[in-house]
C-alpha cells in the first residue's frame, strides 16, 4: 500500500518537473520567435519606406518637364509638322487605306 | 515583574499593571496598521505597486502610421510621405574634437563655425543641427558615431510634380496634417492615426513579448485623383508662357473631362515650390481657379442665347436688329465694337455682340433667365469640396433692373469662378446635361442634370464652332486636326465698385466638336502688353493646351490636319 503510493508520487513529481521545464523552454522559444517576428516586421516597414522612396525617385526622373527637355535638346526630337503626318484608316476587313 | 522584584529584593518596586497592557495594545495597533496597509496596497489600491512593477519591464511603444499617398488617375504619385532623419545634439553631452566637428560639418553641408556656435549653448538639452536629411546623408552622420549627436525620425511629404500641382494639392504642416488644398479637403482619408502597443522588454532592451495593443495604428488611405499629370503639365506650361508673354498678373487653366465632369488639370500661375516652401506669399498659395471670382464677360452669352432658344423666343437663324452697335437701356448705352445693323442669333455668338445679347435677354422674364443661370450652376458652389471655394454672385431676379438684366446677358454684374464656368460648359459639350464636378477618379458613368434640350445644345455647339473660325472672335483657338468650339470673354475689372481699365481675358471651349472629350477654360488676369482681348490672349493658350492634351490622351482626329484657317482680316474684337 505504502509502496505503490510512493511510486505514484515519484511519477507525479517527475511529471511536474518535466512540465515545468517544458514551460520554461517553450516560453523561451516563444520569446525568441517573437523577437524574430519583430525583426521581420521592422524589415517589412523598412522595405515599405524604401518603396516609397523609389517611387518618389522614379517619379522625379519621369517628370514631364524633364522628359520634354531631354527629348527636345539631347535627342533632337520634335513634333511632326502638318505635312509630315498621314492618316491610315483600317477598314473593317483589315485592309489599310491611305487617306489623302 | 517577579523577576524585577527578585533581582532587587529590598526595593519593593512594583511596576503599574497598565504599562504592560499599554505596550501590548500599542503593539497590537501597530500590527493592525501594518495589516491594514498591506491589505490596502495589495487588495484595494493595487495599481500603484502594479505600476511600479510594470515599470521594470513593460513599455508602451508608439506604432507610427503614415499618411496616405495621393496619385493621379494613372497611378503616378503626386504626394508621398517618406521618413527622413533630423540630426540633433545635446550640447552638454557632445564630445568631439575640432577635426570631428569639421567632418560633421562637411557631411551636413554646413559651416564648422555654425555648428560650433549651436553647440556652445550647453544649457539647452536639445538643438536641431539640420532637419530632414536625405537617407544617405543621415547614414553618414550615424557612421561618424559621435556621442551626444543623434538622429530623429520624422515624416516629410514630397510632391514630385512641384509647382505644377502646388495650389491644387496644398500642403501639410509639421505634424503631417493637411493645411491647404486637397491635403486639407481629404484629411479624413489621408491622415494616419498612430497607435500604441504595450510590450515587455528584457534587460537589453529587446522586445520579448507583446502584451496587447492599446490602440491599433490606422494608416492613412491612398487617394486617386482625377488629375492627369501630363495634362496638368501641359496646362501649367502653356499658362506660364502666356502670362510671361503678356506680362499678366496671374492666371488659371481648368481642363475637364466633358463626359464625366472630372477635373483633369487645374493649373495656377504664379505658383510656388511645395517641396521647399520657405517664404510663400498667400497670393501664390491661392487656387485662383476656385477661390477667386471674376466677371465672366462674353463667355456668359451662350447661356442667354440657349435660354431664349429653349423658351422659343428665338431660333438660331432669327435676325436681330443690332442698331449699328449702340443701344440704350434705361438711360445707359450698350456698345458693340464692330457695329452691324443686323445679325442672326448665331452671329451674335460668333461676333460676340453685346447689343444682340442684351436684346435677347430683355425678351425674357427676369425669373426665367435667373432660373436658367442658377440651374447652370452659377451663384452656387460646384460641389468640388475644395477649401475656400468662392460660390460667385448671382443676384435674385426680383432686384434686377432692365439695364442689369441686359448687362448680365453678356456677363457683367455677375461673378463666377473659373471651375464653375468650365463646369457650366458641360451643358453644351454634352446634350444639355450639367455634369457634377469631381476631383477624384470616377469609375462609374456619371449622370448629369438635364438643363437644355438636345436640340438647343446642338444649336449652341454649332454657334460656338463658328466663333473660333475666321469671322468669329477667336480664330486663334483653332487646333490642327480637331474641330473645336468655344467663346471668348474680356471684362473690365471691378475695383471699389467702379470698372477700371484693367482686364480679365478668358476663353472657354471644348473639343472635338463631333464628340466632345475635353473642356478647357483659360483665365488671364490683367494682361499688360497691349493686348487684352480674350481672343488674342486666352484663345492661343486654349489652342495649345487642347491640341496637346487631345494628342496625349489619344483622341481620334475629327478633322484633317490642315484645317486651321488663318484669319484673313483682323480678328473680330469684342466690346468689353
Amino acid at each position: 500500500m505504502w509502496r505503490s503510493e510512493g511510486v505514484l508520487n515519484a511519477l507525479l513529481l517527475a511529471a511536474v518537473v518535466m512540465c515545468s521545464l517544458s514551460v520554461v523552454t517553450s516560453q523561451h522559444k516563444a520569446r525568441k520567435l517573437f523577437i524574430k517576428l519583430q525583426n521581420e516586421k521592422e524589415r517589412a516597414q523598412q522595405m515599405e519606406v524604401e518603396w516609397g522612396q523609389l517611387q518618389l525617385e522614379q517619379s522625379t526622373w519621369a517628370t514631364p518637364a524633364r522628359v520634354e527637355k531631354i527629348a527636345a535638346q539631347q535627342l533632337q526630337m520634335q513634333l511632326p509638322k502638318n505635312g509630315q503626318v498621314q492618316f491610315i484608316r483600317v477598314e473593317p476587313d483589315g485592309r489599310a487605306n491611305r487617306q489623302p | 515583574m517577579n523577576y524585577a522584584a527578585s533581582a532587587h529584593p529590598d526595593i519593593t518596586a512594583k511596576l503599574p499593571g497598565w504599562r504592560a497592557t499599554a505596550l501590548f495594545v500599542a503593539l497590537l495597533l501597530g500590527l493592525a496598521g501594518l495589516l491594514g496597509r498591506g491589505i490596502y496596497l495589495q487588495g484595494i489600491h493595487d495599481d500603484f505597486l502594479q505600476e511600479k512593477g510594470n515599470a521594470r519591464y513593460s513599455r508602451v511603444i508608439e506604432v507610427s502610421a503614415h499618411r496616405g499617398m495621393i496619385s493621379d488617375r494613372n497611378g503616378e504619385p503626386l504626394a508621398i510621405s517618406t521618413p527622413v532623419e533630423s540630426a540633433w545634439a545635446s550640447p552638454a553631452d557632445v564630445e568631439a574634437d575640432s577635426h570631428q566637428i569639421k567632418q560633421l560639418a562637411q557631411v551636413l553641408g554646413m559651416g564648422a563655425e555654425e555648428i560650433k556656435s549651436r553647440l556652445s549653448d550647453t544649457s539647452r538639452d536639445f538643438v536641431y543641427l539640420k532637419r530632414h536629411l536625405p537617407p544617405d546623408q543621415a547614414g553618414k552622420v550615424a557612421s561618424l558615431n559621435l556621442p551626444g549627436i543623434s538622429l530623429q525620425r520624422e515624416y516629410r511629404r514630397y510632391y514630385p510634380a512641384g509647382e505644377e500641382t502646388a495650389q491644387m494639392l496644398g500642403f501639410t504642416g509639421q505634424d503631417d496634417n493637411g493645411q491647404e488644398g486637397l491635403e486639407l479637403a481629404l484629411q479624413e482619408w489621408l491622415g494616419g492615426k498612430s497607435g500604441s502597443q504595450r510590450v515587455i522588454k528584457d534587460r537589453r532592451g529587446h522586445i520579448v513579448e507583446d502584451a496587447g495593443s492599446l490602440h491599433a495604428p490606422k494608416p492613412g488611405s491612398d487617394v486617386v485623383l482625377s488629375l492627369d499629370r501630363n495634362v496638368q503639365h501641359l496646362a501649367y506650361r502653356e499658362l506660364e508662357n502666356a502670362i510671361k508673354q503678356h506680362h499678366a498678373k496671374a492666371g488659371a487653366v481648368v481642363v475637364l473631362d466633358a463626359r464625366s465632369g472630372e477635373v483633369l488639370a487645374l493649373a495656377n500661375y504664379p505658383a510656388y515650390n511645395p517641396n521647399n516652401r520657405g517664404k510663400v506669399s498667400s497670393q501664390a498659395m491661392r487656387n485662383r481657379a476656385i477661390a477667386d471670382l471674376f466677371e465672366p464677360g462674353s463667355t456668359m452669352k451662350p447661356f442667354t442665347v440657349a435660354t431664349a432658344i429653349e423658351q422659343g423666343k428665338v431660333r438660331p437663324e432669327t435676325v436681330i436688329n443690332t442698331e449699328y452697335g449702340v443701344y440704350t437701356v434705361g438711360g445707359k448705352k450698350i456698345h458693340d465694337s464692330h457695329p452691324e445693323s443686323m445679325l442672326t442669333v448665331a452671329q451674335v455668338i460668333q461676333k460676340s455682340s453685346n447689343v444682340g445679347a442684351a436684346k435677347i435677354a430683355l425678351s425674357m422674364e427676369p425669373e426665367v433667365l435667373w432660373q436658367s443661370l442658377a440651374d447652370s450652376g452659377f451663384g452656387a458652389r460646384t460641389g468640388s469640396n475644395f477649401p475656400g471655394e468662392a460660390p460667385g454672385k448671382l443676384r435674385a431676379a426680383k432686384t434686377w433692373r432692365p439695364i442689369e438684366q441686359a448687362t448680365m446677358s453678356y456677363g457683367h454684374g455677375i461673378s463666377v469662378n473659373l471651375l464653375q464656368l468650365a463646369r457650366a460648359y458641360t451643358i453644351f459639350a454634352s446634350d444639355g446635361e450639367l455634369k457634377p464636378i469631381s476631383m477624384l477618379k470616377q469609375d462609374t458613368a456619371v449622370i448629369g442634370k438635364k438643363i437644355f434640350s438636345d436640340r438647343t445644345a446642338q444649336a449652341l455647339r454649332g454657334m460656338l464652332e463658328l466663333a473660333v473660325q475666321p469671322g468669329g472672335t477667336a480664330p486663334l483657338a483653332q487646333v490642327a486636326g480637331y474641330r473645336v468650339a468655344g467663346k471668348t470673354g474680356t471684362a473690365h475689372k471691378l475695383e471699389g465698385g467702379h470698372y477700371v481699365n484693367r482686364y480679365v481675358s478668358s476663353f472657354v471651349g471644348f473639343a472635338p466638336v463631333s464628340n466632345p472629350r475635353l473642356i478647357v477654360a483659360v483665365m488671364i488676369d490683367e494682361p499688360d502688353n497691349g493686348q487684352y482681348y480674350g481672343g488674342l490672349v486666352a484663345a492661343p493658350v486654349f489652342s495649345k493646351v487642347t491640341g496637346e492634351a487631345l494628342r496625349a490622351l489619344n483622341v481620334p482626329n475629327d478633322a484633317p490636319l490642315d484645317n486651321v484657317i488663318a484669319p484673313t482680316a483682323d480678328i473680330v474684337a469684342e466690346e468689353v
